[in-house]
């Protein structure tokens, strides 16, 4: 598990880094670290898996492109297979598993709008299931930080 | 269809997009690499984030190895008149992380247009914010769900297809 440091460190991590030649030494004066310490607990979190990412989040849309949340009903049976099938489209930049008779729930990034049905489409023609799009209609505030 | 996004930030994004290397100056290092220097590469990427292409240069925690094993997507189906009244609403809560209003799939057998995600340390905690979100919407609220996340399968965040 993580010390208070590090539990610190990736709360403050979740907001946006400065924009200083030298981020990691900033973060670190406003915690009371080194920049030192700073690179080496990131680089610790992320090996052990705690942090998944670190460096810029895109918006696809503001590129021209769009993303849109998509569910499949994925027979147990098959699971494994058509996991391997959806995550091998780099459009695909999450998937989880959720206990729902629509099983499979990802979502797709694409540089153009059209992007989003050419891909839904190769998915249903490689798997021959059926794939629900469920773009969004309206945001409701993204409070993105979960606090560690 | 031409985005708005030209041929040198589509290459620092391409540069970018595995994450930020952790050095003392992981600007210089990316810059060395695309062979531009440290200053030009900052102002591209602050111009980036003031077009809001970039939204944020941060971690992605995962949930699950801070203790945050409990991570529902709840789903709603509320009255369309009031949603954007009761979304707003919903989407404040301290717990909500995402919210947003989506079609239903009625071929899919799927009534709900309001999705909230909710975290907790336990099944319990979520459930107990779930009861709080169905008190907050009442009668404009038919039906509700949650499906518990049960394994991340893919995380990459954005990656740009090569081109040519």
């Amino acid at each position: 598990m993580l010390d208070d440091t590090s539990r610190a460190l990736i709360n403050r991590l979740q907001d946006d880094l400065p924009m200083d030649s030298r981020p990691f030494a900033a973060v670190g004066r406003e915690l009371g670290l080194s920049e030192d310490e700073v690179i080496t607990r990131i680089a610790e979190m992320k090996e052990a898996g705690a942090i998944t990412r670190f460096g810029p989040f895109f918006d696809a849309a503001a590129m021209g492109g769009a993303f849109c949340l998509c569910a499949m009903e994925v027979p147990q049976a098959r699971f494994e297979e058509v996991m391997t099938k959806v995550n091998a489209h780099p459009e695909v930049a999450h998937n989880y598993e959720r206990d729902h008779a629509l099983s499979m729930w990802f979502v797709l990034a694409t540089e153009t709008p059209e992007g989003i049905v050419d891909t839904a489409a190769r998915i249903e023609q490689e798997t021959g299931i059926p794939v629900f799009c469920f773009p969004k209609l309206q945001e409701f505030f993204i409070g993105f930080r979960v606090n560690a | 269809m031409t985005t708005a996004t030209d041929i040198a930030d589509r290459e620092i994004i391409a540069e970018l997009q595995a994450g930020l290397p952790l050095v003392p100056e992981p600007y210089a290092e990316v810059a060395s690499r695309l062979g531009m220097a440290e200053e030009d590469l900052i102002q591209r990427i602050q111009a980036m984030k003031d077009q809001g292409v970039i939204r944020r240069i941060a971690a992605a925690p995962n949930h699950y190895k801070l203790g945050m094993v409990a991570n529902g997507m709840t789903v709603w189906d509320v009255e369309d008149a009031r949603i954007a009244e009761l979304g707003a609403q919903i989407g404040a809560l301290p717990y909500v992380t995402h919210c947003y209003e989506r079609p239903r799939a009625p071929e899919a057998g799927w009534t709900y247009n309001l999705f909230a995600m909710v975290h907790g340390d336990t099944r319990e905690e979520v459930e107990a914010k779930r009861a709080e979100i169905a008190e907050t919407l009442g009668d404009a609220c038919r039906t509700h769900s949650i499906l518990y996340s049960k394994r991340i399968l893919k995380k990459t965040g954005l990656r740009l297809r090569k081109r040519g």
